[in-house]
């Protein structure tokens, strides 16, 4: 390993993704009272995936409240909530459930500005693991990035690293729209570096604004939440071969960033979009739309390319479904495509 | 004699508590043989029991009659112009004023009203103006909706009346809310009387919900439910099984009642006593109030009803009075026609056997609080105030283009600016092609 001067902040740490949720979560319950926390499981057993360990024996029944399992009626009730002006914090146990409170959400959170010309507010976030997790098959492994993601109304994010997680987080609580924050079970127990800066109890992401977590000239790869990991590393496999890849972590579906994809396909002229939810309708498809819209098209040296999960219901033999998720070769292909070698 | 149980044998079960049987017996639906109608006046206005008599002072009875009168002619009036093509959609609450007005007149004015469809009269007892009511049924300028809904979805926050959304019984659980949160930041909210008024949210699933939720919550909320007899076409008998809605309230742990909604003092009486004890007790009441969906009023022989295009008239085609006497013809909605699955007999039977407004007529002539002569002067007055609302509603402005952009979030986000700025761009080379004088600047 290369020795030399550490460029990251001196008081930087590994942060699991699951700490940084935590953290979010007991800085926000510190700082308002109006903020608490409802859904399956969440008080006295820590949560379901322990996101918010600790916080019911340090906050109690009134700030960490542990419901019936009915998503229709713990998503209404916290919505009712939000339209009396406090700020709920409520959880799905996997997004996938949260069809069951799919009205509460679309009709009431997200219209209801709208629809009340401005008078009730709905300042609720709605949060759990989304997409693929391991071994869970079809009913457990859906992305709803794009069906949340096509809702004017709602916002939507989607974060990658321990950062993002707590920035973004914290963000969307503060925010006084209603926001969707859609994590991965399978980054929960990944460590990240965290900065010193984004440790203290102020550092918020703001919402609607990409980041580039790698530079490169050759192409540029646009992907969020778990898939910016893989994207990660196929850069470092195509920088073997003399490919630089720009890497985009999207970290907002909704108001997506686009103005930063533009910027980066200007100076690439190659675009690949990386997403693990399926390919019709996606986000991919989105970033195509808009890039096509845009001045950027005229930077296109070749058609993008999307890389997304296979249009199948996840499958559970395992073989399948490790099949059905973009790997890294799978992106290593599609740079290789865009750029035609 | 079986022996006295010891401990160990009573059943452990931490699902439920009760004792063992050793006898095979299902437990019949209707266990109850029908829960009660609680009633104050028999269908003459008679009070039958003195002591249930709330002793409602005479101008609030009088503001009581007023109310649900004043929400008859508003609705004959916007049913009527929406036949004519005036306003697109509208719903009446024929039948069922002594629902609203009762439930309105027992809660406090800070309390919060989530409302299903029909709780027009809730709003209007709490004084919201004609002039209001008209606006967003036509999506006027003047319409704090900014017409952004179909017509009758009212919404009041000053009279703390949620803004009514379409989708039945999913404002139950958000009724559960200001109950279960933190307590010290809601008391000046607690207690939530929510008036889910639906036509029958019992298979709405949210309904199932939130009714579980207050039990279990502990929250203190009334669930008022209007049991008119049908959902728009489909009646109660095939809406469900079992004693309709106050027979549920038991197995989801609320305490229940059925009410006569055609009485205005049972409805108050029993909103009343629920409100308090929700308010003392911390838990959840039920109240259904069983009424019928009634008529709409048939047009004076002769006059046709128009197609698009008849002016505004200082005569407008209506000349009957309050209640009795009409061809009644209540449809769930203008999108429905109720023809097709009511006989007339049924409808006629409840609009002249048993009405809350006549109901209440008789109790106020029998104390000599109400006559003939003040019925013909208050016909008169409400009448010209309604349309004079109306003809004035029909007067204004649509609401201006540049609210095309607000609202979807709480700070117009740079896209919705940008698309603004560019309309109003377009608007100042190319208006004069639209029909822009119709818009309020």
């Amino acid at each position: 390993q290369r020795r030399g001067l550490r460029l990251s902040a001196p008081a930087a740490i590994q942060v699991t993704v699951r700490d940084a949720l935590n953290q979010a979560l007991d800085e926000e319950l510190e700082r308002d009272e109006r903020v608490f926390l409802l859904g399956e499981e969440v008080a006295q057993y820590d949560g379901a995936y322990k996101i918010s360990r600790g916080l019911w024996k340090k906050y109690g029944d009134k700030r960490v409240i542990d419901t019936p399992i009915s998503e229709m009626g713990f998503a209404g009730i916290a919505v009712g909530a939000a339209m009396v002006w406090l700020r709920p914090v409520c959880e799905f146990m996997t997004f996938n459930f949260s069809m069951q409170a799919i009205d509460q959400v679309i009709n009431s959170a997200a219209k209801t500005c709208y629809m009340s010309a401005g008078s009730i507010a709905v300042p609720i976030v709605f949060r759990g693991p989304n997409g693929a997790s391991a071994g869970v098959a079809a009913q457990h492994s859906q992305c709803f990035a794009a069906w949340y993601g096509h809702c004017p109304g709602l916002k939507v994010v989607s974060p990658w690293s321990a950062e993002d997680a707590k920035g973004l987080l914290k963000a969307s609580i503060r925010d006084d729209n209603p926001v969707v924050v859609l994590e991965s079970e399978l980054l929960y127990g990944v460590p990240f570096e965290m900065s010193e800066q984004a440790q203290s109890k102020e550092f918020v992401i703001p919402i609607g604004k990409a980041k580039i977590e790698r530079q490169g000239t050759h192409v540029t790869l646009v992907a969020h939440s778990r898939p910016v990991g893989h994207c990660m590393e196929a850069a470092a496999v195509l920088s073997k071969e003399g490919v630089e890849c720009e890497v985009i972590n999207l970290r907002t579906i909704r108001p997506m960033d686009i103005e930063t994809v533009e910027a980066s396909v200007v100076k690439t002229n190659h675009l690949v979009t990386v997403e693990g939810g399926w390919p019709q309708f996606g986000v991919g498809a989105e970033i195509c739309a808009r890039i096509m819209e845009g001045p950027a098209f005229n930077y296109l040296d070749a058609p993008a390319v999307r890389v997304t999960g296979a249009d199948v219901p996840m499958p559970y033999a395992k073989i399948l479904e490790d099949n059905c998720i973009p790997q890294v070769k799978d992106i290593v292909f599609a740079v290789k495509k865009a750029l035609n070698i | 004699q079986p022996q006295q149980e010891s401990p160990e044998e009573r059943p452990q079960f931490p699902g439920a508590s009760a004792e063992f049987a050793e006898r095979l017996e299902f437990i019949q639906p209707n266990v109850l043989a029908g829960i009660p109608v609680y009633r104050v006046m028999d269908r003459q206005g008679h009070v039958l029991r003195p002591s249930e008599d709330p002793q409602l002072p005479k101008e609030q009875v009088l503001k009581l009659y007023k109310t649900m009168t004043l929400l008859n002619t508003m609705d004959r009036i916007l049913y009527e112009s929406q036949r004519q093509g005036r306003i697109s959609f509208y719903m009446t609450n024929y039948g069922e004023e002594g629902t609203h007005v009762g439930s309105a007149a027992a809660l406090d004015a800070s309390d919060l009203v989530f409302g299903q469809y029909r709780e027009a009269g809730v709003l209007l007892y709490r004084g919201y103006p004609l002039e209001l009511f008209m606006a967003q049924c036509y999506g006027n300028a003047s319409d704090p909706g900014k017409g952004r809904q179909m017509p009758v979805h009212y919404g009041c926050p000053e009279r703390h009346f949620v803004t009514i959304s379409s989708p039945l019984a999913t404002q139950i659980p958000q009724g559960d809310a200001p109950g279960a949160g933190p307590e010290p930041v809601l008391r000046p909210w607690d207690p939530s009387c929510p008036s889910p008024g639906s036509p029958d949210p019992t298979p709405a699933p949210a309904g199932h919900a939130g009714f579980n939720f207050a039990a279990t919550l502990e929250c203190p909320i009334v669930f008022f439910c209007r049991n008119n007899g049908y959902a728009i076409s489909t009646p109660t008998s095939e809406q469900y099984r079992g004693d309709g809605i106050a027979a549920r309230g038991p197995g989801y742990g609320l305490l229940s009642i059925r009410v006569d909604g055609n009485d205005v003092f049972a409805v108050y009486n029993a909103t009343r006593e629920a409100r308090r004890r929700a308010v003392a007790e911390n838990q959840p009441f039920l109240i259904e109030a069983m009424t019928y969906r009634c008529g709409a009023p048939r047009l004076p022989s002769g006059m046709r009803l128009g197609s698009a295009g008849i002016p505004p008239q200082k005569n407008f085609p209506f000349s009957q009075g309050f209640p009795t006497g009409f061809c009644p013809i209540g449809h769930h909605s203008t999108s429905d026609d109720s023809s097709a699955y009511r006989s007339v007999d049924e409808v006629n039977y409840w609009d002249k056997q048993d009405h809350p407004i006549s109901r209440l007529r008789l109790y106020m002539a029998k104390r000599g609080w109400w006559d003939e002569h003040e019925e013909k002067a208050w016909r008169k007055s409400s009448r010209k105030m309604v349309l004079e609302a109306f003809e004035q509603a029909e007067r204004e402005p649509k609401p201006p283009p540049r609210l095309l952009f607000s609202d979807v979030y709480l700070e117009m986000p740079p896209r919705l600016r940008r698309q603004r700025a560019e309309l109003e761009r377009h608007l100042e080379t190319y208006g004069e092609h639209y029909p822009l004088q119709h818009f309020q600047k």
